[in-house]
Formats: C-alpha cells, structure tokens, sequence
C-alpha cells in the first residue's frame, strides 16, 4: 500500500493517500473523521452534478454564470464560495474545540497529526477562501454601481481572477480526498514545511493553494483599483465617492502591493523543495528568517485588506440606519489612507521575538501603537454619526453595534501585544489566537454579513427576514464571546497556541466555555442558510424591486433591485456627495431621459473558467510529480490567454428598443408603489421605494 | 485631446469609447508592472541577505565576468531602442512591414541576450555553481533567471503580436497590445540595469 | 524639426544617457582604483540616475497632466519598495550580526 501506484500517470500516489484506505488498515476516531471528510466531498460534488441534471441546469450555469462577464454576477459567485468554504471550515474550527476540551490530560479523539492539518487548513481557508472572496464579491457587486459605471474596467481578468480563486479553493477541497494538507500552519515556516521535515504532499497543496488564490486577488486589486482610478461618473470626484468605494480603494492598493511577497516567500519555499535550492534550509547558506520576514510583508497589508471593507461597510450600514450623513467624511478619508499606508510599516510585530535588536522592535512596536490612531478616529466618526440620528436597529445596524463595542477590545489587545517586552510573554499564546480573532470576526465576519443583510434585497430583488437575521446576529455575537473571550485568559496564563493536547488541569473550565461557544457559532452559521431557506420562501412578501428599501444615499440605490445588465441607461451625473440622496428631496431622481442609446456590454467568455481549470490542474500535477499534467495545465494557461488576444468580438449590443422596455417597466413599478417611511422598511409594504422625507 | 506623453494612438475617429479603453488599459498593465516590481525587488533584497551564504562554494568574485556582462547590457539597451522605433513607426502611420522590421530587430536582439544568458549559467555550472550548491546561489538563480523568464516571455508576446500584425493589421486592439509589450520590455530593461549594477558589479567591486 | 524627428531624437538622447551610465558604471569596476570603497555607492547612482532616464525618455513619465498618474503611480510604488526591501536589507543585517 504504500509504493507509487503508477508513477507515470499518476506520479507519488500511493493507495495509501486515500483517506479511505488509511481508516481501512486504522479505524480510529480521528482517521474516520478524516475519511468522512473526504467522502463529504465526493458526494457533495455527486450531489451538485445530479442536482444540476435532474433540473437541466448545466447550459444555464454555463452560459448565464461561469462565463458571465458581468460583475454582479462574479460578486455573487465569489460571495456562494466563501459561504461554502466558510461552512468548512467553521466545522474544522469546531472539530479543534472539542479536541482541545477533550483533550486535558488525555490524548483526546484526534491525532496529533489531524489536528495539526485542521488549524493549517482552518486559517488557510478562512483567510484566502472565505474572507478574500467574501470582500471581492462585495466590492465586485457595488463599486461598480456606487460610481455610476456600466462594469469594471477589466471585465474578463475579472473573471480569470474568480476562477484562479476557485481553483485554489478546489485544490483544498482536493487535499481532503488524497493525500493530506499541510501541518504547518497557514503560515507554513520552514524549515519545518522544508523537504528535510516535511517531504510529503501537505506544504505542495497550501503553496499551490495560497498561490492560486495571491494571483487571484492580484488580479481583483489591479481591476478595482483601475475601475475606481477611471470609471468614476462625471462629477464624481474622489471626495464625492461613497466611504466604501474609499476603503475598496485603499484595499485594492494594498492587494497590488501586499500580495508581491507572499508570492516570493511561497515560490522561494516551492524552489526548495522542487529543485533542492537552499533559500529556507537549515544547512548551506539557507536562511529561514527571510521567510517570516517575507510572509509578513504580506501578512500583515493582507490583516488590513481584511479589515478595510468591512469598515467601508460600516460607514454605509451606520450612515443608512442612523438616518443621517456620515460625520466627518474628510476625515474617514484620510483616516482610511493612513491605514493603509501605515499598513507597510509594521510588519515585524508578526515575530518581535525572533532575534533582532530591541531597538528593531522597538520602531516597529511604536508604528503599530499608531495605527490604533485612524482606526479610534472612524470609531468615533461612526459613534458621532448616530448620535442625534434616528437610529433604525435592523440586522445590519446590530452587526455594526456589535462590531463598535467587540472590536475595541480587540484593538485594546492588540496594543497590548504591540509592546514587545509584553510581546515575549503573549507570542503564539492563544491571547494572540484570540486577538486575531476578536479583529477578524466582529470586525470582518460581522461586517460581510451587515454587507450580504445590507444589499440582498438589491441583488435579489427581495429582502432578507428579519427575524433569522436577529437569531443568527444573536448567536453570532454570542458565540463569539463565548469562544474567544476564554482563549485571553488562557493565553495570559500560559496556553500556548496549536497544541492537540492539555496538560494543565486548570485550563479544563475555559476549554469548555470555549467549545460551547464553538457550537452556537455552529448555530450561527444555521441560522444564516435557514433565513435564506425562509426568505425564499416568503420573497413574495418581501420584493422591492423598485430598488431602494432603504432610503439609500449612494447611486447602487437609484437603480432597480437587482439592477439590468448594463447597470444604468444614461450614466448619471453627480453635484454632490450622496447625490441620490439629495436628489430624492430636490430633484426628481427617477425622470426617464430624452432618448435611450444601445449599450454594449462584455461578452461572454470560456476561457476564464479555461484558465482556472488549466491552473488548478497544474498545481494539482505539481503536488503529485504528476509533471505531465503539470505541463499541460501550463499550456492550457498560456493557449488561453494567447487565444484571448486574437479575440476581436468581445463585446454584445443590448438594443435601445431593450432597455427603454426594461426602464419604462421599471419606472412603473416605481411609480405605482407607495413611498414608505422608514418605520415600515421591514414590513410587507415595502416595495423599495423610499419616501423622501426632509433631511 | 493631445495624449503624445504615450506614444500615442492614431484611431482614426473610432472616438471615446476606444480612447479611453487604451488608456485604461495602459493604466491596468502600469500597476501590474510595479506588482511585478515588487517581486523583483524582493528578490534583490533576498540576494543581498544572501550574498554571505557561499556555503564553502563559489563565491560572486569567481564566478562574474565584466565581458558577457556588459554585452548583455548593450544588447537590451539596444533592443529598448529598436522596440522605440517600432512604437515610432506605429503612431505615424507607417506600413506593416516597417513595424515588422523593428519587432523583429528587438526579437533577435532579445533572442541573442538569452542565448548568452543560457551560455553564462551551462559555465557556472560547469564550475560547481549550480542553485543547490548554496543559499548564495539560490538567491543568484531566483533572481536572474526570473529576469530571463520574462524576456522569455516577451519574445514569445513578439511573436503573437507579429501574427496579429499580419492576420489582423494594426488595428485598436493590437495597437494597444503593442504599447503594452512596450511597456514590458522597457521595464525589463530598467530591472536589468538593478541586475548588472547589484549583482554582476557589486559582485566584481572592491 | 516634423514631430517624428523630434520625438526620435528624444530617444537617441535616452540611449545616449543610458549608454553614457552604462559605460561609467562598467569603467568603475574595470578600474577600480578610480573609486575604491565608495565604488558601489556610484554604481547604484548610477544606476538610478538610468533609470530615471529610461523612465522619462522611454516611457515617458513625466509631471504633464496624461502622465500625471503614472507619476505617482511609480513614486508610490517606490516608498512601498524602499520600504519592503530596505526593510529586509536593515532586519536580516541585524539578525546576522546578532545571531552570526
């Protein structure tokens, strides 16, 4: 069972990479765990083909999805697999808190090895395959729209940069059913991930992985920043711009700029290990430092391009519900900026304790105290901008709440470990485990989710109920501090992070509050896929097609709910800031124009869903030494995208006739429904038409 | 409008839409080259932390030589040139064949910088000096190679583009990938001068 | 001068500068005595002040308003990489002189 079974074809596969066979020959608790794992994925990709045949579905995916050029359409995909990989790996996170809760004193359930590949996994799916695809989908729906423009500016690198993510999430789904993941961590040090300790395939799959995935957000960063830089609306001047298409800004450059080294740091690992190079090897000149030094170049930009659009979020969702203008918006902008520039220059606080002078770490310590700074300054804006306002608490609002008050404590450890002495006692303590947390999840979790609450009903066409939203928000805040707030004791009193087993009985009690936690944040996620269950099947009740069942401020609300293919008929122009807004009160925002023009919209395309494949498959071949497929997969990237170039009919004309049809029915619905004061925003007569009542 | 800061685009009245799809098109490749200009200059400084780690072998002083160097260097500059004077022929106007004969002056150039290249690396590694001898090593492999892979890569991009010449005539599409591939190839030019001055110089300096 | 003439001596003067750099770069190195310790230093001026050349009489980036943004494109790319690889130079220096 353990030679290669057919080198040629299928390079080091051995029957034993089967996680099948090895809870054949080894039927523990761990090994069927990891067994029905793997056949959860194979069933769950049976499930979705028989599903898609049973409806006849497979043309519609293809032709009106997977080669949709359309950017609603990549936002929304990008969004369905970050709640798909969300689900996986929030039962990974779950499965590691009942080890650790069973595990004091005692061996507990899974193996050393297993859980080692369950947090590896955990934190390389939760930041490369939720959180980056989450914010992409959301800034891919919106930011178009919020600047008044008809689609990104590079529609098909748009979708090549979705599929090259997919491919990465793909390869982790892949590494349930052969082979095993990485055990180092999503940081992946070596030596340890190096050939000499770690020659199997687990470090290939998570250096293929995060690449796939760094080359997808590369792309994604140079679009939305290029779209945002070019395809602004006539009058929409950079201090005209919503608050979320600033901090999409700001994400974008740090994406351009932060993604460069992790690129390095993985392709220096990869010439290691493929070619023997001696970057990263304990012997030979190699140097091991360099490589958290590079990862963090990376790591710590990447914190921040998982933070910034959640708090673009925030200023819509606070603004919106508090029925007032965002306060001081000079100085979100330049709070934002600061950010992200102060966003390069604190990455060594990742690893204060690896050896260089204090003096090092002191610079480093300072520069990461102040960017406390901008962020208390958005805190405050954001609480000013309630104040006095008339404060609606629907479920974006709750997740806002919840993030002020959560996050900050957050923020406060986070000084805590920005002081290096202080850093020596804490470093990969689990009060380290737990102040990344405590950003991640009520900073950038709650901030999607106020986001996905926030502009459903203009993707869709009808909103989410309400009262599984309040349930789901209810335990996800719950369930946060249920989970988290016992890991800052922990940490304090000495736990350190990633370990399978406890030997310190005073730990048990905190073990424990956290696994119930690990639960209800389990319900948390329940709940979100049964509000979307029950809101399907109440949309009859909930429809506000006409668009705008806020009382929206920037432009994605002057359009109808979910907008047409080519997003607006006549470009508007803009006078002020939140000119939608205004112009409810002193124009009127929804006149039909003088004439309607045709419009030409990006045609659809295979060869980005093509060169998704043909990269997934080259990793695929590269973890195996399956160097055949490697090759070919490489080829396939290269025809495609030579291919692309010859492609001259790149474009479809949506007729004038269309889209006077298309607005006229619109414009209708819009005029025969009641406007409605914000008291009935969530109540049945809501048809997405906002009365305009004096500000 | 005059937009002769970009060697410009004559578009025979196609209007806006087009205009502006250039520009931005240009902007787009522009921040993907400093993506690009980050990678490199992590390497470089990689190379610099790793310029002690000789490991017993070969070391820089055993290895550069001021000829080949030099060489090379005049060879890209030249190609940098020739590629100018395509870009030139473009923006006024001139026949296919003009514009072909300067793509193909930079592609031979550019074909015989990597021949010498490839000659260079075959002599250090008949000397001992292969990638997995050290870390100093690895570090000069990552870098300059890399370097290669993308004049590589642009000579093949030459090549497309002299097809769709031929097939297609200089229409907006080609022309915008042309200036495009100028953009590439003159940035590879500028991260060569990094190479011979921090590499090949700095490894030859007292 | 037609504006083809002028915008090909724009280009002969860019080749020109870099030819010029070039060869004082190699000429240090070749004849070390020139400079001694502070040979390097001149190299990477040197190699700056090509750059520089290249960027502007290559590629044409300048303070005229079209090429405003690519301006500031590459000087914020600077920072991001003086910083990055300054950074690196700076901590794995320090590293090797405490740990080596």
């Amino acid at each position: 069972m353990s030679e290669p079974v057919l080198p040629a074809l299928l390079g080091r596969f051995e029957w034993h990479d089967l996680p099948f066979v090895r809870a054949w020959e080894n039927p523990n608790v761990s090994e069927i765990i990891g067994a029905g794992a793997g056949g959860l994925v194979i069933f769950g990709a049976l499930a979705v083909a028989a599903l898609l045949t049973v409806t006849g579905r497979w043309r519609w995916l293809w032709s009106e999805w997977l080669t949709s050029l359309d950017h609603k359409k990549i936002g929304i995909m990008y969004v369905v697999l970050a709640f798909v990989m969300l689900s996986r790996a929030l039962i990974e996170a779950v499965l590691m808190r009942m080890q650790q809760a069973a595990a004091v004193q005692q061996p507990g359930f899974l193996s050393d090895e297993h859980f080692a590949q369950l947090f590896s996994t955990h934190g390389s799916i939760m930041i490369f395959f939720m959180a980056m695809p989450f914010l992409t989908g959301i800034i891919n729906y919106i930011v178009p729209l919020q600047i008044g423009a008809r689609d990104m500016a590079f529609p098909w690198a748009n979708s090549v940069g979705l599929a090259l993510t997919a491919g990465g999430a793909g390869l982790m789904m892949v590494s349930l059913v052969a082979g095993q993941f990485s055990t180092g961590g999503w940081s992946g040090y070596p030596p340890y991930t190096g050939l000499a300790f770690s020659p199997d395939v687990g470090p290939d799959y998570w250096i293929w992985a995060v690449s796939l995935g760094s080359l997808g957000s590369t792309i994604a960063g140079i679009n939305i920043a290029v779209t945002i830089y070019k395809l602004r609306c006539p009058g929409m001047t950079f201090m005209r711009l919503p608050m979320f298409c600033w901090t999409s800004l700001c994400t974008a450059i740090l994406m351009i700029f932060a993604m460069p080294p992790l690129t390095v740091a993985t392709a220096l690992l990869a010439l290691d290990r493929y070619l023997g190079f001696h970057f990263f090897t304990n012997d030979l000149g190699g140097n091991m430092m360099n490589f958290a030094n590079l990862f963090w170049l990376f790591g710590h930009p990447e914190v921040y391009i998982l933070i910034l659009p959640a708090f673009g979020v925030y200023s819509e969702v606070v603004s919106a519900f508090s029925t007032k203008s965002l306060y001081g918006y000079t100085s979100l902008v330049i709070a934002t900026m600061a950010i992200a520039v102060l966003s390069f220059t604190v990455w060594v606080h990742h690893f204060f304790t690896m050896g260089q002078s204090a003096n090092i770490n002191a610079v480093f310590g300072i520069a990461t105290m102040t960017i406390g700074i901008p962020t208390g300054v958005k805190i405050y804006d954001w609480i000013w901008t309630m104040f006095r306002g008339e404060v609606r608490f629907t479920v974006p609002m709750l997740y806002a709440l919840a993030f002020m008050m959560t996050f900050v404590i957050g923020g406060l450890t986070g000084i805590v470990l920005a002081i290096p002495p202080l850093d020596y006692v804490f470093h990969n303590t689990l009060f380290l485990v737990a102040h990344f947390h405590n950003m991640l999840i009520p900073g950038m979790l709650y901030g999607m989710l106020a986001a996905y609450t926030y502009w459903f009903p203009k993707a869709f066409g009808f909103r989410l109920n309400e009262r599984w939203g309040r349930i789901a928000c209810g335990c996800w805040v719950v369930g946060f501090y249920l989970a988290f707030m016992p890991l800052y004791v922990l940490g304090a009193s000495g736990m350190a992070r990633r370990t399978a087993e406890i030997f310190e009985p005073d730990f048990r009690p905190w073990l424990y509050v956290a696994g119930v936690g690990a639960f209800v944040l389990l319900a948390a996620l329940g709940s979100l896929f049964v509000q979307l269950g029950v809101s399907i099947r109440d949309r009859a009740t909930t429809r506000v097609t006409a668009g705008d069942p806020w009382d929206g401020r920037a432009l994605e609300w002057s359009t109808s709910a979910p907008p047409p293919e080519y997003n607006f008929a006549v470009l508007p122009v803009v006078n002020r800031r939140d000119e939608f807004y205004e112009a409810k009160r002193d124009a009127n925002p929804f006149a039909p124009p003088a004439r309607y023009d045709l419009i030409e919209v990006p045609r659809e395309s295979a060869l980005g869903p093509a060169i998704g494949l043909a990269a997934a498959a080259c990793c695929f071949g590269l973890v195996w030494h399956m160097w055949w497929l490697a090759g070919l997969g490489l080829t396939g990237v290269a025809a495609a995208l030579i291919g692309r170039s010859f492609v001259r009919d790149t474009r479809r004309i949506i007729p004038a006739v269309e889209i006077e049809a298309t607005e006229r029915r619109w414009l209708t619905t819009v005029h025969e429904h009641r406007p409605i004061p914000r008291r009935l925003e969530r109540t049945p007569v809501n048809r997405g038409v906002a009365e305009a009542t004096p500000r | 409008m005059s937009r002769s800061a970009h060697t410009g685009i004559t578009l025979g009245g196609k209007g806006e839409t087009h205009h502006a799809n250039a520009e931005q098109d240009l902007f787009g490749f522009w921040v993907f080259l400093m993506s690009d200009a980050v990678i490199f200059a992590l390497l470089f400084a990689t190379y610099g932390a790793m310029l002690g780690g000789t490991a017993g072998g070969p070391t820089p002083r055993d290895l550069y030589e001021l000829k080949p160097t030099l060489i090379e260097t005049a060879l890209l500059l030249i190609s940098s040139f020739t590629w100018a004077m395509a870009s030139v022929s473009l923006k006024y106007g001139d026949t296919r064949t003009r514009v072909l004969g300067w793509m193909g002056a930079t592609l031979i150039l550019g074909l015989v910088f990597l021949s010498m290249e490839t000659h260079d690396f075959a002599t250090m590694f008949a000397k001992g000096a292969y990638p997995a001898r050290s870390g100093f090593l690895s570090a000069f492999f990552a870098l300059v190679p890399l370097h290669g892979l993308h004049v590589l890569a642009g000579c093949v991009w030459i090549i497309v583009m002299g097809v769709q010449v031929i097939m297609m005539g200089l229409d907006d599409r080609t022309k915008t990938n042309m200036l495009r591939l100028g953009l590439f190839w003159h940035f590879l030019d500028i991260v060569w001068i990094a190479i011979f001055s921090t590499v090949y110089l700095q490894g030859l300096a007292p | 001068m037609s504006d083809r003439a002028r915008e090909i001596w724009r280009y002969v003067a860019g080749l020109f500068l870099a030819a010029a750099s070039t060869a004082g770069a190699f000429a240090a190195v070749r004849w070390p005595t020139l400079l001694g310790p502070r040979t390097f230093a001149f190299i990477c001026g040197l190699g700056l002040l090509q750059a520089i050349a290249q960027f502007r009489f290559f590629l044409h980036v300048g303070i005229k308003r079209s090429a405003r943004d690519d301006l500031l494109l590459l000087l914020f790319s600077s920072i991001i990489i003086a910083l990055m690889a300054g950074g690196t130079l700076v901590l794995m220096a320090n590293l090797r002189n405490r740990m080596m």
